[in-house]
């Protein structure tokens, strides 16, 4: 086990690599000067020397690189090219309302998506069975913030029963903040409820269709322990993969959703750092999420012997 | 000489037999089939169909409701809603194709190459794999921020998060294929590689890369409406889907169907998209059926 754990950071790491080459190559390998590109338009040249300090740009490229990469191993994220404060403060000032709509979302899907895969499964070819499936294909489709402005059209302007847009701390009371992330966490949820209801269905139609589950059956286990127990037990494993490679979409659907519901979060400052042509952000967002990834499918590979004790490293 | 591909000539999948599995195996893909043509003549046709110039601004006519003149009403620049939208699918339907097309053909490059040759394999994986740690949406953002926002640039920033997927697809069906009989003959007889990949291991990819490459495309166009309704995308005087609801969002509350007009074409041409994708997986390889795992 100690020897797959290590293997396994092990191979992390040139996919962190890869990672951290692509963002640094994608400023410097960009056409024209990466230091005008920032700057925009109207810079003034005492600005265009500031940034080529501030991002080391006179250097040689590789030299760039290993000061960069340095650095980085040091948590050191750069300077905001706008505001002058460091990077990792302005994420760690914002990231509350990212980690609060993520959680409740995981959280929301895993208690929703489950027993619909699994209700969809055990009725396979029923009425039921079919709306399932009807569901997670329009929860596919339905982009996002389509179903962010409908939500919001229903519940906060037509119905009045939650507020518009906006977000409060944690701190400052659950009423006012549970209010405010009820909404972006059910658009949120939608594609995520897809996917793992989907992939709940298909993993428990193949356990389903096991021997030792017909001589549960005969046994007399009543149905439901059948179904928890000996079912969805087996089917744990790609269910939980699925959850960890559906990260990349959940990321994805915050930074959507934090612009549809105004909510002060990194999605909202990675938008704005876009559209400031703040690379110090842009580039901090991208390591950060891309290492969350790999860190939680990490996790994920490593839950696998906790949920099947055949699986052995 | 060559060795045939394909074995068995009923097997083979022709346009009229995928056609006719596609319909049986789900009626709604009818459905779908004809809400995408729809939308794929409404966007061919915009010049003919739009009753207004998409980008004639008339700011007299600010944020009218709809009218006879103006079947949806006018946006905050007086320009007519419903031109703008029929304009806008021409952009989703060409990045979805195109996207569609690009990441295919790039994937199976690296997929074919990586699945042949191990020393490229461990390299080109590594470099999938690093890429497919980036979310999509937050990697296309960064390619566009720095390259400007053109059709191309969108395109190109689209294409990059769709490729390690369709590669990773070509290089498992090579890499099961080139263990088959018919391909070790081939090797053995001395027929050239290129020979090899082109009539023996292509083949084999291109049911699974239809499939892909709809999901691709279905992805591509939501994709780009996200893009374009942060901001992002291509430069908002050109009527986009996305473009349209990003301008919609400063007076949702006065004029909600700025918003939900394009989100509702959107979603059905994402939705026929996806219905299509499923039917040809069904159609071309029923074993496929049950593994439905698609992050």
């Amino acid at each position: 086990m100690l020897g797959y754990l290590i293997r396994r950071i092990l191979a992390a790491i040139p996919v962190m690599g890869v990672v951290a080459l692509f963002v640094f190559l994608l400023l410097r390998l960009t056409p024209g000067d990466p230091a005008a590109i920032l700057a925009g338009d109207n810079a003034t040249p005492e600005q265009l020397d500031r940034i080529r300090t501030s991002l080391g740009l006179n250097e040689p490229l590789y030299t760039q690189f290993i000061t960069w990469i340095g650095k980085l191993l040091h948590g050191d994220f750069g300077v905001s090219l706008i505001s002058n404060v460091p990077v990792i403060t302005m994420i760690g000032n914002r990231i509350e309302p990212t980690i609060s709509i993520a959680l409740s979302t995981i959280i929301l899907t895993v208690i929703v998506a489950v027993p619909l895969g699994v209700v969809a499964a055990w009725k396979h070819g029923t009425w039921v069975d079919r709306f399932v499936m009807a569901l997670s294909v329009i929860g596919f489709s339905v982009p996002v913030f389509v179903i962010g402005y409908v939500l919001i059209q229903v519940f906060a302007i037509d119905l009045r029963w939650l507020p518009v847009q906006g977000y409060r701390s944690f701190a400052r009371g659950f009423g006012p903040f549970f209010e405010r992330i009820a909404l972006p966490t059910l658009a949120l949820s939608f594609i995520y409820i897809a996917l793992i209801a989907r992939m709940t269905r298909a993993a428990m139609l193949d356990v389903l269709d096991e021997d030792y589950i017909r001589t549960a059956r005969a046994k007399g286990i009543a149905e439901h322990g059948v179904l928890l127990r000996h079912a969805l037990r087996n089917a744990a494993v790609p269910v939980i993969t699925v959850i960890g490679t559906g990260f990349a979409l959940l990321i994805s659907g915050v930074v959507v959703t934090e612009t549809v519901f105004n909510l002060p979060g990194i999605g909202r400052l990675t938008v704005d750092a876009v559209l400031a042509r703040d690379y110090p952000v842009i580039q901090a967002m991208i390591l950060l999420t891309s290492g969350i990834y790999v860190a939680v499918n990490l996790l994920i590979d490593l839950s696998y012997t906790l949920l099947d004790p055949r699986i052995r490293y | 000489m060559a060795v045939d591909a394909l074995p068995d000539p009923s097997l083979r999948i022709t346009p009229r037999r995928l056609g006719r599995n596609l319909l049986r195996s789900n009626p709604i893909i009818a459905v779908a089939v004809i809400c995408l043509a729809a939308i794929v003549l409404m966007a061919i046709f915009a010049p003919l169909l739009s009753p207004h110039d998409p980008q004639l601004l008339a700011p007299a006519q600010r944020l009218k409701p709809a009218s006879a003149e103006y079947p949806l009403g006018t946006d905050a620049f007086g320009r007519d809603v419903l031109s703008r939208i029929i304009y806008g699918g021409r952009i989703s339907l060409l990045i979805g194709l195109g996207s569609a097309v690009f990441s295919v053909a790039i994937g199976l490059l690296i997929g074919l190459v990586s699945g042949f040759f191990k020393w490229v394999d461990a390299v080109m994986m590594r470099i999938m794999d690093g890429l497919m740690a980036i979310p999509g949406i937050l990697l296309a953002i960064a390619v566009v921020s720095l390259s400007g926002a053109s059709l191309t640039t969108v395109l190109i920033a689209i294409t990059i998060p769709e490729v390690p997927r369709v590669a990773r697809l070509v290089r498992s069906v090579v890499l099961s294929a080139r263990e088959e009989p018919y391909v070790e003959a081939a090797i053995s007889v001395g027929s050239s590689l290129p020979k090899i990949m082109w009539r023996h291991l292509v083949p084999n990819t291109i049911a699974p890369l239809i499939v892909q490459g709809t999901y691709v495309c279905a992805s591509a166009i939501l994709v780009e409406a996200i893009l374009s309704f942060l901001g992002c995308g291509i430069s908002p005087e050109i009527p986009t889907w996305g473009n349209i609801m990003a301008e919609g969002r400063a007076f949702f509350q006065i004029k909600p169907s700025l918003i939900f007009w394009p989100g509702l074409l959107l979603s059905i041409a994402i939705l026929s998209v996806n219905l299509i994708g499923d039917a040809a997986r069904d159609a071309l390889d029923p074993r496929m059926k049950q593994r439905e795992a698609r992050p």
